[in-house]
Order: structure tokens, then sequence, then C-alpha cells
């Protein structure tokens, strides 16, 4: 894989996950990727077996958006939120309710754009404790465990250039 | 301690980049707290107190060897904690590798369109 391409995850507190990947192409076309329904249908799905089966955006603040995946066996998942912030083609700013779960996140997504290429960098802020809670639970109760080699994968992805960070921690 | 307060320390201990160094080195085999501070450019003490962090969230135990006291990696509690952000990982990969085709074809569409224009 090119390294360019890598999804840096990173928790930088103990209820926020911080996402960052790069893209080669513009952010103009990102963000219409990210906004527009037909084109957020093709790829913002699940494992396999999961259709999105209802895209309905905010593009404008106080909208509000729902989104939901059916799989093959029967299986639904839903979510839904208010835009908070619309700024094209840079910002998005989301609450995020999944269903069956206890409270709401925030989402935020911004898009910079390089030399032709667009780093995304997500920030997912859950509001309580019980949320983050109730995330790793369900992680959990799917028994998707990392392997032991996978995780030191992870974390030695997460530590690069650690190292060379320390002195100043 | 409850399990809400345990996640509030295995989040604390995580978010710190040396400390996930730390576990890194440590998911390679165990080491002593100078074999650890080797690769920081860091005091052994500075060192030692990433290390209390870690093994108060039960991420790290040290075992009885009185003279090295190698520390370990506590690897079922680790997995508790990082399953999940392994699964959100792995979901996010593939919708982004989806993503990137699409970015290729969108990039191909105007290209096409721009030529016709001409």
């Amino acid at each position: 894989m090119e390294p360019t391409r890598y999804l840096k995850l990173t928790t930088p507190s103990d209820r926020e996950i911080v996402m960052t990947r790069v893209f080669d192409a513009p952010r103009r076309l990102v963000f219409e990727a990210l906004t527009k329904p037909d084109l957020l249908k093709r790829w913002l799905l699940g494992p396999p077996g999961w259709q999105m089966t209802l895209c309905e955006v905010g593009i404008k603040v106080g909208d509000s958006y729902r989104y939901e995946w059916k799989h093959e066996d029967g299986q639904k998942l839903g979510m839904h939120g208010v835009c908070r912030e619309f700024v094209p083609p840079e910002r998005i700013v989301n609450t995020e309710f999944m269903d069956g779960f206890p409270s709401e996140s925030l989402v935020m997504t911004v898009l910079v754009e390089t030399g032709g290429k667009t780093t995304l960098t997500t920030t997912v802020r859950y509001a309580s404790r019980e949320m983050r809670d109730a995330m790793l639970k369900s992680g959990m109760e799917r028994g998707v465990a990392a392997s032991y080699d996978r995780l030191a994968a992870l974390l030695a992805s997460s530590a690069t250039g650690a190292s060379s960070q320390a002195g100043a921690n | 301690m409850t399990s809400s307060d345990r996640l509030d320390a295995t989040f604390a201990a995580l978010a710190d980049p040396t400390r996930r160094a730390i576990l890194a080195r440590l998911a390679s085999g165990e080491a002593s707290v100078n074999e650890l501070a080797k690769p920081f450019a860091m005091s052994q003490p500075a060192i030692s107190k990433h290390l209390k962090v870690l093994e108060r969230a039960g991420l790290v135990s040290h075992s009885r060897d009185r003279q090295r006291r190698p520390r370990r990696i506590e690897a079922r509690r680790l997995a508790e904690a990082t399953g999940w952000l392994e699964r959100y990982r792995r979901i996010w990969e593939s919708r982004f590798r989806r993503l990137d085709a699409l970015l290729e074809e969108l990039k191909a569409e105007e290209k096409n369109r721009a030529r016709k224009k001409r």
C-alpha cells in the first residue's frame, strides 16, 4: 500500500477518535463524494453484505440527515443527526446518533488540499463516557478482538515518530 | 475500579505517543526499564512514570525477577480496549478504498468532459 494512503487512527483524549487519510484528488471532488447521496451510496458501506438503503443528506446548517443500511440477512443499521457547519469544500460538522446507542457524538470533517491531493481529517467526539463505553461494548460483542499481531501492527503504526517526540513529553 | 474508570485509565494511557511506543516495544517481548528508556532519549524516571500510568490501566505488568523487573504487555486488556478501534479502522479502510476508486472515476469523467468541450 502507498504510505500516503495509509489510514491514521489516533485517540488524542479519552473520548475522541481522529482519522486522517490522503486522497489523490482535489478536495472539490472529495467534498462532492462526501455530500452527494448518489456518490455517498457507492462508498459509505459496511463489511460485505451491507447495502446503503437510505441516504438523506444535510447540506446546510440546521438540516437533519439520516443514513440506513441493510444486510442480506435482514439486519438493519441506522444513524441520523443535524448539520452544525457546512462550508464547501472544506469543513463539515455534524451531530451523530447511532440507532440503539445512548447519546450523540460530534463529527468534524476537515479537507485540506495540497498539490492536487486532499487530506481528510475526521474527529469523532463522544458526548459521554456512557456513549464511548457502549461503542466499546458493541465492538467486543461482535467478537472482533484484534489478534496479537494485528495489535502490534496497530501500535507500531500509531507510534511512528513517537520516539523523536518523546523528549517533549 | 468500575469498568468505566478502567476504560478512562486505558484511554488516557493510550493517548500519549511515548506510551504507545512503549506498548509497541513490549508487544515484541518483555523489557526492563533500562532497555525501554534507551530508544527514547528519556531519563529512566520519566520512563518509569509512563510505565506507572500503563500499569494503573492494567496494560502492563512486571514479573518478580528482582534484578531486572522486566515489564510485559497485558495482551488481553489491551485487546479489549483496541479491538473496537481495530474494527473501526477496518471498516473505514475498506470504505476509503472504495472512495479512492470513485474519485478516480470522477476525475476521468471531468477530463472527458473538458476534452469534449474543446
